[in-house]
């Protein structure tokens, strides 16, 4: 259909919200990543097929929409609990749904409306039936996130059901382009792709440019190790951010506009080639767009694996085919970004902002969040938590609040210890750190950043020098090698803490990481560079005893640090079956059957056979 | 050298994103989505028809992680090493799977061209950490264990 | 406009383009690996990192000078980290300076003892690659590269040619052809300009001074030299002289004393090259046929027509280079055996050119299918036997050439710059001989270095119209402009180096804009001092049509079809 005024859009919003409301059964099932994993689509084949002929249910995926499989997604950030499976109008919230449970909730559920209660989420005694109800998600603002989970995202009318579009009519109809900027400026949004640059003020940038073509560049390229939160938005809710960038590029007086996918994300780039699609067919992106005299058009490139190319010049050269390094600043991407020509480029989430904003005002997004960080923030939260995922809260929310009140707590009731914000640029918050408001400018003050919002939790088990280790090792993988102190400086940090997990460690090392560390962050060419060594720094600064354990005792006191490791074996469990000294590769354990054995450390090369091959549990290691 | 097939997938290839500069990244990815490798052939025959310099295609090509001149294996396993997995012990699941099928680091593909082991930066999804995929299906809460059944289970289909 | 504070010291900017630009001219050199005004800047060395007042660091060569800047250029941190960086350089190098031939002019060294870099703490983990010796020009030792990238952007940018890239990432990244080829597996056309701009020893000139001593110490030899016009104006300096400074005088005198049996003037055989091809041109012109006619003198630009644009191949001059025209003459004359005296002859070329050592050994410019230069070295190699030889070149007394192809015109001797061949032409196109119709064609539009330059100048009834070329990037924009039909030029000159042979491939590095602008003037000076301007006027050239070359002009000076 197509939609080439303001009107029509009003009447298909009207006409879609009527097909919704009429089904009597909605079967929301999850296809994020995450529960596509865990056999969602199974779940939907099965659903599909049982519910096909039957007569007075409608059910939601039975649309003429071309599907890719399974209508539902927008991942809730509960993937550890997929497949997950809501049921509207009585909003029941299934779990861990498997395929046999499919005949039950047909009968019990889409045919009578009652409930399986087995498959509700439930903590102790605790059952929780709606989503709302499940602390991780009742604990959240969804701003962002707000269709994830509750629309068909491959369906543009239930976007449109759901609101889309009307900031793109009022922007179009009712602003100017300058009124636009004003209002995104106004609101205080500000980057989410790491650096929290005011975006109204890069618009502005822009658009005073002398130059009269432009575009509008979406950075999807999401590559911090354990961050999915931009991913799940493409997946979810591709059109909000479609719909973001068409306003941006109606702000800025730019008709082409591209959307950098990474390149691990295939689900993402369907939907939004999808999306892109459906939009053009009605005339909500294209040419005219709502019948006015606004043109614009959308480009998808899919990364390559180069996780540099998040870095804003580095992306832009990969789209125009170049090898993705980044080049010097000035001149800026606002003056000289894609092909030499001003460009807006944000970051996913931060164009999903942007309707929001656009419709209900900038002083509405001022209520959310900080004074100098306003909105929500998405972030994934990984590691020693009892529930990881995805989550969205105000700027401003304490760590505390983050991990207890949402991740509900360390897992298996361990200890926090410290917390890495800010993926492989980051730094660590610790436990006086945990009711600190997390925004842009408080993060930054404790040495970290607040990145894209990855969020690894820490407990005792966790040794911070393998941490380190394991960004660092990141960085220097990914480093695009152009200039010497990011090439060869992250090589030689990662050498040091190598040497350090593998026991071999000096303490001079210190020094010298240290030495290391500041040049990189000072002279590296590019924020990969500039920011690789600030894991170093920060958990040199707040765990250095570590890392002098790691070196003078060669202890590892988490038993993360494998070559540290000590075999021992416990003489009161010992039965003296010899089957750790057959499965010792390197002969180190001697001892006499039916006697105790016993394991020489300096033989030992600290493979674990004998931990795995003891059916007493005699072997065990010491820190 | 190469059949003349080939080429003719690549013309049409080159046709749908255009001849400029700007489409060898996407022709590129087309062609190892077809190949699963990246002939250098076709490489330089495709420099040639966008018109740029054989130096610069190569290099863009060995740029990007993606891009392999090494044809892969029949199972292509990436192995999750992002922070979640990471802290949620992917090291062992990719040390068991280099051991069980006589890879390393530095060789990524068995003779037999069956399997090819790499290891990916995050899937998004890290809720269910520690993950890998195999030919891009995502196989979630992985463990050393069940990645030795899953690849004696694909060694069994593909045998 | 504005003023900046550099070290607390208050500087006037103008135009500069850069803040490194406006430290340089407060007199403070600051380290740069990766910076060449000619070519993009990369950024990728950070040495040339300064503070400002608030403690941000950024690299000098890539920020725009504002008004009210306040930057400081040797803090402390920086130094430390300045001093760093060069070590981490060191520690990934094979730092075999004491057999390095770039020794003496490598910038990474001189980096290394002006940082103060006594000890590298860093193992070198780099894997060992193989040297690259298939060039007849160049040699590529990947062992030595820093990943400055100034051969790629130099070869790219300026050439056109393209053919180094940076592969991989990293500090898997390296710098070589497509699929590591060997470098003579390219379309490099030779030019050398790779080696100019590399800071190091990772691309360096292939050297045949042994060859050159090895005929030096032969009795049985004639060792015959020829001095390219370029060369004059880049030896002096190495030897403490005024940069630009023609010394042909005490090349001679310096030869001598090496044991050369003659030395002669490149010049002489320019001037042949002069009259054939403007004969070339006049009978092209008559019969309105294979034009433009493209200059041939430049063997790197030849190789690129033969690449890049096949179908032009016919366009080309058939004239032999000056080299391959001298080269050819002297074999000639000692083919004579009344000349000979019982000894066999090695033409010895030094040449401001690596692009030459190819040439020498192309078949087409053999005569009766033996190759008539024998050894070609460059400046740079001749300043090496110099140096190797002891001589206290500064204080020579100037020789003059051997006789009987000692003399050249000015003609002759601009050709070492762009727009030289042109003129030359020009002047040798032109009846009269007073010097207000010389200086005429000067003005015409001839000279000045930019990169590509149009003439158009009155011929008989008809307007010439020429276009000159210096750089090949700049050159494939011509051709392009010749193939889409956007150019009708009657002749195109085209050296591949920027500004002539006076910034060859074998011509001394590190040659900034004052060095260039020096020898380009030298050249012109030279000029100026000659009592001979035009080629036809050369007494010897004359005599040598009316004697060896009588029947012979098309053996001897034109190349046989490729
Ligand atoms: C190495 C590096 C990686 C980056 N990766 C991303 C990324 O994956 N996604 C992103 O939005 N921004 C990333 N950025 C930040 C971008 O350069 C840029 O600041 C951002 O996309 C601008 O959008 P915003 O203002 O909306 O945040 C990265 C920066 C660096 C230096
Ligand atoms: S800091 Fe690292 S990633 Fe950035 S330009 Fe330098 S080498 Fe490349
Ligand atoms: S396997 Fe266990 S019980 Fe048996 S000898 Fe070894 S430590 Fe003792
Ligand atoms: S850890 Fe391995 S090497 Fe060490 S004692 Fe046990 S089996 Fe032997
Ligand atoms: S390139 Fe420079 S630093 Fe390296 S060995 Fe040669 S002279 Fe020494
Ligand atoms: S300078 Fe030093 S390293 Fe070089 S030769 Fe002399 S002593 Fe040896
Ligand atoms: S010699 Fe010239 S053409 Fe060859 S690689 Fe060097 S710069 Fe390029
Ligand atoms: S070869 Fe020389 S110029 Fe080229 S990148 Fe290496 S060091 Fe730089
Ligand atoms: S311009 Fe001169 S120095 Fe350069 S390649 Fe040509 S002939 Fe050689
Ligand atoms: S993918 Fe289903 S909840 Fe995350
Ligand atoms: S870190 Fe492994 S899926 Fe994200
Ligand atoms: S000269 Fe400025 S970074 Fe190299």
């Amino acid at each position: 259909m197509i939609i080439d005024n303001r009107e029509k859009l009003e009447e298909k919003r009207v006409s879609a919200r009527e097909e919704i409301a009429s089904y009597q059964c909605r079967i929301l099932i999850c296809a994020g990543t995450g529960c596509v994993a865990t056999g969602s689509q199974k779940i939907y084949d099965t659903m599909v097929e049982m519910c096909k002929g039957l007569e007075n249910v409608s059910v939601e995926f039975q649309k003429e929409v071309p599907h890719l499989g399974v209508v539902k997604t927008g991942c809730q950030g509960v993937c550890e609990l997929g497949p997950l499976m809501r049921i509207e109008p009585y909003h029941f919230q299934y779990v861990k749904v498997q395929q046999e449970d499919c005949r039950e909730i047909f009968e019990k559920t889409v045919l009578n409306g009652d409930p399986v209660e087995r498959l509700f989420y439930s903590k102790g005694k605790e059952i929780f039936a709606r989503p709302e109800e499940i602390p991780f998600i009742a604990k959240q603002t969804r701003v962002v996130l707000e269709n994830c989970g509750s629309i068909d995202s491959e369906n543009i009318d239930e976007y449109i059901a759901a609101g889309g579009f009307s900031a793109l009519a009022k922007a179009l109809f009712d602003m100017t382009p300058n009124e636009v900027i004003e209002e995104v400026d106004r609101s205080g949004l500000r980057g989410r792709g790491g650096g929290g640059y005011p975006t109204g003020r890069k618009w502005k940038q822009v658009a005073r440019q002398a130059e009269k073509e432009r575009y509008v560049v979406c950075n999807g390229d999401e590559g911090d190790p354990g961050a999915f939160m931009d991913g799940s938005v493409m997946e979810g809710d591709p059109f909000k951010m479609i719909e973001g960038m068409t306003i941006a590029g109606y702000a800025v007086a730019s008709s082409e506009g591209y959307i950098y996918v990474r390149a691990e994300y295939p689900m993402s780039v369907a939907r939004l080639r999808n999306a892109i699609a459906q939009a053009e067919e009605h005339h909500l992106l294209g040419d005219n767009i709502l019948g006015s005299d606004f043109s614009f058009h959308l480009h998808i490139n899919r990364g390559a694996g180069a996780f540099v190319c998040g870095e804003g010049s580095a992306l832009t050269a990969s789209i125009e085919g170049n090898r993705g390094m980044p080049r010097v600043k000035p001149p800026r991407t606002v003056e000289k970004g894609l092909w030499e020509k001003p460009t807006v480029l944000n970051n996913v989430e931060t164009f999903a902002n942007v309707p929001n904003i656009v419709l209900k005002g900038a002083e509405w997004f001022r209520t959310i969040g900080t004074e100098g960080s306003p909105g929500t923030k998405t972030f994934s939260i990984t590691g020693a938590i009892e529930n990881t995922g995805l989550i969205e809260v105000p700027m401003g929310t304490s760590l505390r609040d983050i991990i207890y009140e949402i991740g509900g707590g360390i897992k298996g009731n361990g200890e926090f210890k410290a917390v890495q914000i800010g993926g492989p640029s980051g730094g660590c918050l610790i436990t006086p750190h945990l009711d600190i408001g997390l925004d842009f400018d408080s993060v930054k003050k404790y040495n970290a950043i607040m990145g894209s919002g990855g969020l690894v939790v820490m407990d005792e088990h966790t040794c911070m020098v393998e941490v380190a280790r394991f960004f660092m090792s990141f960085t220097q993988r990914e480093s695009c090698g152009k200039c010497v102190p990011c090439r060869e400086g992250t090589k030689r940090m990662l050498e040091i803490l190598e040497r350090i997990v593998a026991g071999e460690g000096r303490l001079e090392d210190l020094d010298q990481l240290e030495e290391l560390a500041e040049m990189v962050k000072s002279m590296a060419l590019c924020g990969l560079g500039k920011s690789a060594p600030l894991p170093v720094l920060s958990t040199l600064k707040t765990f250095r005893d570590e890392y002098v354990e790691h070196i003078v005792e060669k202890k590892c006191a988490s038993k993360t640090c494998q070559a540290l490791r000590q075999y021992k074996i416990n003489p009161e469990f010992c039965k003296g079956c010899s089957k750790c000294a057959k499965n010792c590769p390197v002969g180190a354990i001697t001892g006499k059957l039916k006697e105790k054995y016993t394991i020489n450390n300096e033989l030992c090369i600290k493979c674990g056979a004998c931990k795995d091959n003891c059916a007493f549990n005699a072997v065990y290691v010491e820190a | 050298m190469l059949d003349q097939s080939y080429y003719d997938k690549v013309d049409e290839i080159i046709k749908h994103y255009g001849r400029k500069a700007s489409s060898l990244i996407p022709i590129m990815q087309d062609i190892q989505g077809e190949y699963r490798y990246l002939p250098g052939e076709l490489l330089t025959y495709v420099a040639k028809e966008i018109g740029i310099r054989e130096a610069k295609a190569y290099s863009v090509a060995t740029f990007y992680e993606n891009f392999s001149f090494e044809p892969k294996g029949k199972y292509v396993i990436k192995v999750c090493d992002g922070t979640a997995c990471h802290v949620r012990k992917s090291a062992p699941i990719l040390e068991a799977i280099f051991k069980e099928l006589g890879l390393s680091p530095k060789k990524h593909t068995t003779d037999d061209m069956m399997f090819t082991v790499e290891t990916v930066s995050c899937l998004g999804a890290c809720g269910l950490a520690p993950t890998m995929t195999v030919n891009d299906e995502v196989h979630p809460v992985m463990t050393p264990e069940k990645a030795l059944a899953l690849i004696n289970a694909l060694k069994g289909e593909g045998a | 406009m504005g003023y900046m504070t550099i070290d607390g010291r208050k500087v006037e900017f103008t135009d500069e383009k850069n803040v490194l630009s406006v430290i340089r001219k407060a007199g403070i050199s600051l380290p740069t690996l990766c910076y060449h005004s000619e070519v993009s800047t990369f950024g990728a060395c950070r040495l040339c990192t300064v503070e400002d007042d608030r403690g941000r660091t950024f690299a000098s060569c890539s920020e725009e000078p504002r008004d009210g800047m306040v930057i400081y250029t040797n803090s402390g941190r920086i130094k430390k980290y300045r001093k760093l960086i060069v070590e981490l350089l060191l520690a990934a190098h094979c730092r075999d300076c004491t057999t390095c031939v770039k020794s003496g002019e490598c910038i990474l060294q001189e980096l290394a003892h002006r940082m103060g870099v006594v000890d590298v703490r860093f193992k070198n983990t780099r894997e060992i690659r193989p040297i690259d010796d298939s060039s007849p020009s160049i040699i590529r030792d990947p062992n030595k590269c820093i990943l400055c990238g100034d051969c790629v952007r130099a070869c790219e940018e300026i050439q056109g040619i393209g053919a180094l890239g940076f592969a991989f990432r990293g500090t898997d990244a390296t710098v070589m052809p497509a699929f590591n080829k060997k470098i003579a597996e390219t379309d490099c056309v030779n030019c050398g300009q790779c080696r100019v701009y590399c800071p190091t020893g990772a691309i360096t000139i292939r050297t045949h001074v042994d060859e050159v001593w090895d005929a030096l110490a032969d009795p049985d030899v004639r060792v015959v030299a020829q001095v390219a016009p370029a060369v004059r104006v880049a030896v002096g300096e190495a030897f403490g002289m005024k940069k630009g400074m023609s010394v042909m005088g005490k090349i001679a005198a310096v030869l001598h004393r090496m044991g050369f049996d003659e030395v002669y003037d490149t010049t002489f055989s320019a001037d042949l090259t002069v009259m054939e091809e403007s004969e070339e041109l006049l009978e092209r012109l008559r019969r309105k046929e294979d034009l433009p006619l493209l200059t041939s003198c430049c063997p790197a630009w030849v190789k690129f027509v033969h690449d890049q644009y096949p179908e032009y191949v016919h366009n080309i001059s058939t004239c032999r280079s000056p080299q391959g025209m001298f080269s050819a003459v002297i074999k000639e004359y000692y083919r004579d055996p009344r000349n000979t005296g019982g000894k066999k002859t090695v033409v010895v070329s030094i040449m401001p050119c690596t692009a030459k050592k190819m040439e020498a050994v192309r078949p087409n410019s053999f005569t009766k299918g033996k190759q008539d230069t024998d050894i070609v070295i460059t400046t740079t190699e001749l300043i090496r036997m110099i140096r190797n030889y002891g001589i206290e070149f500064s204080t020579l007394d100037p020789e003059a050439c051997d006789m009987p192809f000692g003399m050249g015109s000015g003609g002759g001797v601009i050709f070492g710059v762009t727009g030289g061949v042109t003129e030359a032409v020009l002047r040798r196109l032109t009846p009269v001989h007073e010097k207000a119709a010389l200086d005429a064609i000067a003005e015409c539009g001839v000279r000045g270095d930019e990169g590509i330059k149009e003439v158009t100048v009155p011929y008989e009834d008809m307007e010439l119209k020429i276009c000159i070329v210096s750089g090949l990037a700049n050159a494939r924009k011509v051709m392009e402009k010749v193939k889409n039909g956007e150019a009708d030029y009657h002749l195109i000159e085209v050296m591949a180096c920027r500004r002539g042979c006076i910034m060859g491939g074998g011509q001394p590095t590190r040659a900034g804009d004052r060095t260039k602008e020096a020898r380009t003037k030298g050249l012109y000076n030279a000029d100026n001092n000659m009592i001979l301007k035009k080629s036809d006027e050369n007494p010897l050239v004359l005599s040598l049509y009316d004697g060896l070359l009588k029947g012979k002009t098309h053996e001897l000076l034109h190349n046989k079809e490729s």
